[in-house]
């Protein structure tokens, strides 16, 4: 059984913040034994929801912020961010692959989130706030 | 982490030679601008070569359906050339691939202008 690790960071609500959690998830699945690929996917999803958190949860207030914490344990790594926000519906986002859909400007970040990782799952916290939890299987050696 | 954006004229279509990351804030906001500017001269055929671009997000390819939507309305063209992989598969997964028009080929991008 492999040893399970964790990092949990509290991140100011900025854009400096997206690249400091992309970059230390994407350090911790390197370390965590990921390939080059899931490193990439794992980055990618962990950029959109922090920017979701920091954008659109917590608005860029100075009081609120996004909480970052991970756990690779050598089979799954889990990724939780919250925020400090008002929440949302997650079935209120328009499909952005709908025809209708296509040429609008934002609205993609929940759906590539869902396309790079293994698992997903959103809830309001109590009593404000959104999270995240994602999860991404270690890839089965050939 | 930002974007470098440069352009030339070759045969009446402006080529954007873009290098970096198009993410969210000050890259989105250059690739904004870059392509606002041009339409402002009359320039309206755009070929935004994404080769040296590693990395789009969200907002970049918020940034590049924007950028298409302005140039179309304006009665132009804007199409993309040389994806990288990575920026390929994603606008596969968004289903992009279906709107953009995308080339490998500098002179034929050229060429499918006139």
């Amino acid at each position: 059984m492999a040893e399970t690790k964790s990092l949990e960071v509290d991140l100011e609500s900025t854009l400096d913040s997206v690249d400091v959690a992309e970059e230390m998830v994407k350090n911790f699945a390197v370390e965590a034994g990921y390939p080059e690929d899931e490193v990439h996917q794992i980055g990618m999803a962990i950029r959109e929801s922090v920017i979701n958190a920091v954008v659109h949860g917590n608005c860029y207030s100075s009081q609120k912020k996004v909480s970052v914490a991970m756990e690779a344990n050598g089979e799954q790594l889990t990724i939780r961010v919250q925020d400090q926000g008002a929440g949302f519906e997650i079935d209120e986002v328009p499909d952005p692959l709908a025809d209708e859909n296509l040429l609008r400007k934002s609205g993609r970040g929940l759906f590539l989130i869902r396309a790079f990782m293994d698992g997903v799952e959103m809830r309001r916290l109590s009593p404000e706030g959104m999270e995240v939890v994602m999860t991404k299987n270690f890839p089965v050696q050939q | 982490m930002s974007i470098k954006a440069s352009t030339r004229l070759v045969d009446g279509v402006t080529i954007v030679d873009l290098s970096g990351r198009i993410t969210l804030g000050e890259a989105s906001s250059t690739l904004r601008e870059t392509v606002r500017d041009l339409i402002s001269k009359g320039q309206k055929n755009i070929l935004l070569n994404l080769g040296d671009v590693t990395y789009i997000d969200s907002s970049g390819i918020g940034e590049l359906v924007s950028s298409y939507t302005s140039v179309s309305n304006q009665g132009g063209k804007l199409k993309l050339l040389n994806l990288q992989k990575k920026v390929h598969d994603l606008l596969q997964i968004t289903k992009l691939y279906t709107v953009f028009e995308v080339h490998t080929d500098e002179a034929a991008a050229v060429r499918s202008f006139s």
